[in-house]
């Protein structure tokens, strides 16, 4: 497992064969990359300061990946997050999955983002031509994430 | 007892500050508790941490869902709704 909250850039090619190499069990990787766009809610966006808590964050993003691990048969999970100042076509975020089948990881690799995007406690502020401000929440965010609650309890009955 | 309190984001910024150490002269407090006093500041205070606004509380770096009594040097964040990834 890895779980990184980091200025820097990262390598996905590289992050994935890390992985791959890793076991060879595994024979699904499924990876997701978040980026910076270059408008939002109507507006031009220029750059993107990501705030996070120190310490929260890596203990949330573990947690997320931990309850991925408990719900699916994982071979290897990986979180990568950026923060400070970011600029359109800038990545954000990665997340992947490896498992022995794709279905799985598939799952594993939504689950992650739909849990990251309302759990791990980062804040985006976006610049644009009329000043900074902050990103606000989205209800389809929580929706997401709600999904895997229905899903689990259909599952129970 | 002390509670070490962080702000984040736009509730960092409105409140002109990112962490402060709260001395009480209790021996135990709650979250909400705590985040009453607070708005009993007044002023910015009052506004920022509003019962209707959309604030988040984490407690020891543990997301808060309800109240949570708190130990002597607890950890209490306050801030906006997640927008990472």
């Amino acid at each position: 497992m890895k779980i990184s909250v980091q200025t820097s850039d990262f390598d996905v090619s590289n992050e994935l064969a890390i992985m791959r190499s890793s076991n060879p069990a595994i024979g699904a990787v499924v990876n997701f990359v978040g980026l910076v766009r270059d408008r939002n809610d109507g507006q031009t966006v220029s750059a993107m300061e990501l705030e996070h808590y120190p310490g929260m964050t890596e203990k949330s993003l573990q947690a997320i990946a931990e309850q991925a691990q408990q719900r699916w048969n994982l071979l290897d999970v990986l979180i990568i997050h950026r923060v400070g100042v970011l600029q359109p076509k800038d990545q954000i975020v990665m997340v992947a999955a490896a498992s022995a089948h794709r279905g799985e990881a598939f799952a594993a690799c939504e689950f992650m983002m739909d849990y990251l995007k309302t759990e791990a406690p980062f804040w985006k502020k976006e610049t644009t031509p009329e000043g900074e401000r902050w990103v606000d929440a989205r209800e389809s965010d929580s929706v997401a994430k709600h999904k895997w609650n229905a899903s689990s309890s259909e599952l129970q009955k | 007892m002390k509670i070490q309190l962080k702000f984040f984001a736009s509730v960092r910024e409105k409140l002109g500050c990112g962490s402060e150490v709260l001395e009480l002269d209790v021996n135990s407090v709650s979250a909400h508790q705590v985040r009453d006093l607070l708005i009993s500041r007044g002023g910015v205070w009052a506004e920022v941490l509003a019962p209707n606004k959309a604030l988040r509380m984490a407690c020891n770096q543990q997301m808060l869902n309800g109240d949570v009594t708190l130990q002597d040097g607890a950890e209490l964040a306050f801030f906006p709704p997640v927008t990472g990834g």
